[in-house]
C-alpha cells in the first residue's frame, strides 16, 4: 500500500461545492485534496446535466452545467489542488481532538490520507453504478458479477457476459475478449452508443466468430454459492436463450447513493448532515458538510448555497490549520497578497 | 388541463391534471405519482423516469429521440412502447393518456 498523504483539507467530493471550496481555501493558505467516485470532476453538474443550462449563477445570466465546471477549474488553478478521481473515500478515522484535529481517511482504492479538517461536500451522494433488478444477483456480487473491473485475470479463462452499449461495455468487452474462454455482449437493440470505432473492431470480432453478440434483456441468473453458471437472455420477440456465463458485467450507467458518509459517525437527518449554519461545521469538530449534503433551517439544495457555505467554512477551517493566528478580512480587488496567491500581481 | 392516468406496477390508478407544455414527467412528480424517481430533472440523463405508454396511445406520444434510446439502454424491463417520460410533452391531443410505470427506476 502507498504511503499516506499529509495534507490541510481533504475534499470528499468534487462537484461544485467542493470545488469552490479549493479557493476560498486557497485565499487562506490552506491545501486541499478532493477525492471523487466519478471519474471527472463536477459532480450532478457534469453527470447529470453537462449540457442542460443554469439560469441562477450569480452574475452568470446563463451557463451550462460543464461550462460552470470548467471555470470552477480555471478559477481554482493557482492553488493547484490534487484530485483523486475514481476513488471512493471509504473510512474516516478520528485521530486527533478539538484541539488539535486529525483525521485519517481511506479510500478504496488504497490510498490513504492524513489531515487536519475535512470537508464532505458528497451531494447527493456517491455515484455508484445501477444493479440491474435480476431476482438474486446480490447472492453474486463480487464473486461472479462485477460493476466495474478492477483486476483482468478475475476473467481470465472464464465465460464472461458484459450487459451494455456505451463506451464501457465495449471497451471491456475489446479488452477481456483475448482472456475470456467465450465473451458474449448482450444488448437490448443492434444500435450502440459508444464510439464507432469501438462498435466497428466489436463487429468484427463477432463476423470472425471469436465473441459472441445477443440482442434482448438478461431476466434471469442461474448457479450456486456465488458462483454464477448460467444466464437467461430474452429477445424482442419472447424468446429466452440460456449461456454459459461465469463472470457478468452489467453496465447501466450510475445513480446517486449516501454510501460511506453513513459510517463516519456524523448525525444524519434524513440522509443529510446537519451542521452549524454559521460555521457549516458537523457534530464533530473540524468535520465540515457542504452543498447538497447538508442540512441547517432554511437550507436550499442550490449551487450558490454551496459556495457561501464553502467560504464561511474556510473560516473556521483557518483556526484548526493555523492554531493562534489571527486572520485578517481582505478583498480580491484590493488585497495584494490575495492576488499574489492568485498569481496576478 | 389534460388527463393523464398513472398505473403502478401494482395496478393501482391515479389520475392527475397535466398542464400544457409540461411534460408527463413533471405533472407527475407535481402530483407525487409513485415510482417515478426523476433524478436528472428532465435532462434525458438518468433513466429514472422509464414508463410504459398505454398500447393506444403509442402512435400518437411518437417515437423516442436517438438520445432518448441511448438512455433507454439504461433502464429495466424495456419494451417496444418504453418511452422516458420526461421527454413527453403535454399536449391537447394526449388527453385520456394513460401509462404504467415498471417497480424499479434505478
Ligand atoms: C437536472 C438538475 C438541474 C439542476 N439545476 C440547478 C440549477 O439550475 N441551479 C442550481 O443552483 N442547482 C441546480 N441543481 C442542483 C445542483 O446541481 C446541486 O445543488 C449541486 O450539484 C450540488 O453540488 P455538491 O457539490 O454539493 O454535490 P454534487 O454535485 O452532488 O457532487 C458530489 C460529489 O461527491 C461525490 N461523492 C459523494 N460521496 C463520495 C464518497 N464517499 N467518495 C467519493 N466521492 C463521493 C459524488 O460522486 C459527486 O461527484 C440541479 C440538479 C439537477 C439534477
Ligand atoms: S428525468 Fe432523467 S431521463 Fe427523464
Amino acid at each position: 500500500m502507498s504511503e499516506s498523504i499529509k495534507t490541510d483539507v481533504v475534499i470528499v467530493g468534487a462537484g461544485p461545492a467542493g470545488l469552490f471550496a479549493v479557493f476560498e481555501l486557497g485565499l487562506l493558505d490552506i491545501k486541499a485534496h478532493l477525492i471523487d467516485i466519478l471519474p471527472k470532476p463536477g459532480g450532478q453538474c457534469a453527470e447529470l446535466y453537462p449540457e442542460k443550462p443554469i439560469y441562477d449563477i450569480p452574475g452568470f445570466a446563463k451557463l451550462s452545467g460543464q461550462e460552470l465546471v470548467d471555470a470552477l477549474l480555471r478559477q481554482i488553478e493557482p492553488f493547484h489542488p490534487t484530485f483523486h478521481y475514481g476513488e471512493m473515500v471509504e473510512s474516516l478515522e478520528v485521530l486527533g481532538s478539538a484541539d488539535a484535529p486529525l483525521f485519517r481517511i481511506r479510500a478504496d482504492g488504497g490510498q490513504s490520507f492524513e489531515c487536519k479538517a475535512v470537508i464532505v461536500a458528497a451531494g447527493g451522494g456517491s455515484f455508484q453504478p445501477k444493479k440491474p433488478p435480476v431476482p438474486g444477483i446480490e447472492a453474486y456480487e463480487g464473486k461472479s458479477v462485477f460493476y466495474a473491473v478492477r483486476k483482468i485475470e478475475d476473467f481470465r479463462g472464464k465465460h464472461v457476459v458484459i450487459v451494455g452499449g456505451g463506451d464501457s461495455a465495449l471497451d471491456w468487452t475489446l479488452n477481456l475478449q483475448p482472456v475470456a474462454k467465450h465473451l458474449t455482449l448482450v444488448h437490448r437493440r443492434d444500435e450502440f452508443r459508444g464510439a464507432p470505432h469501438s462498435v466497428k473492431a466489436m463487429r468484427e470480432l463477432v463476423t470472425a466468430g471469436r465473441m459472441e453478440l445477443r440482442l434482448g434483456q438478461i431476466s434471469s441468473l442461474k448457479g450456486e454459492a456465488g458462483e454464477l453458471a448460467s444466464v437467461t437472455v430474452k429477445d424482442a420477440s419472447g424468446g429466452s436463450h440460456e449461456i454459459p456465463c461465469q463472470r457478468l458485467i452489467p453496465f447501466f450507467g450510475l445513480t446517486m447513493k449516501l454510501g460511506p458518509v453513513a459510517e463516519w459517525g456524523l448525525n444524519l437527518h434524513e440522509n443529510l448532515v446537519p451542521v452549524d449554519a454559521g460555521t457549516f461545521e458537523t457534530n464533530v469538530p473540524s468535520i465540515f458538510a457542504i452543498g447538497d449534503i447538508n442540512h441547517y433551517p432554511g437550507k436550499l439544495k442550490l449551487i450558490l448555497c454551496g459556495f457561501h457555505e464553502g467560504a464561511l467554512a474556510a473560516q473556521k477551517i483557518y483556526h484548526y490549520v493555523y492554531p493562534g493566528k489571527r486572520l485578517t478580512f481582505q478583498y480580491t480587488t484590493s488585497s495584494s497578497s490575495l492576488q499574489k496567491k492568485l498569481g496576478v500581481n | 388541463m389534460v388527463k393523464i392516468t398513472y398505473i403502478d406496477s401494482s395496478g393501482e390508478a391515479r389520475t392527475i391534471e397535466a398542464q400544457e407544455g409540461s411534460t408527463v414527467m413533471e405533472a407527475a412528480i407535481r402530483n407525487g405519482i409513485p415510482e417515478i424517481a426523476a433524478e436528472c430533472g428532465g435532462g434525458c440523463a438518468c433513466a429514472t423516469c422509464h414508463v410504459y405508454v398505454g398500447e393506444k396511445w403509442v402512435a400518437l406520444t411518437g417515437k423516442a429521440s436517438d438520445q432518448e434510446e441511448d438512455m433507454l439502454d439504461f433502464a429495466y424491463k424495456v419494451q417496444p412502447n418504453s418511452r422516458l417520460c420526461c421527454q413527453i410533452k403535454v399536449t391537447p391531443e394526449l388527453d385520456g393518456l394513460t401509462v404504467t410505470t415498471p417497480d424499479r427506476q434505478g
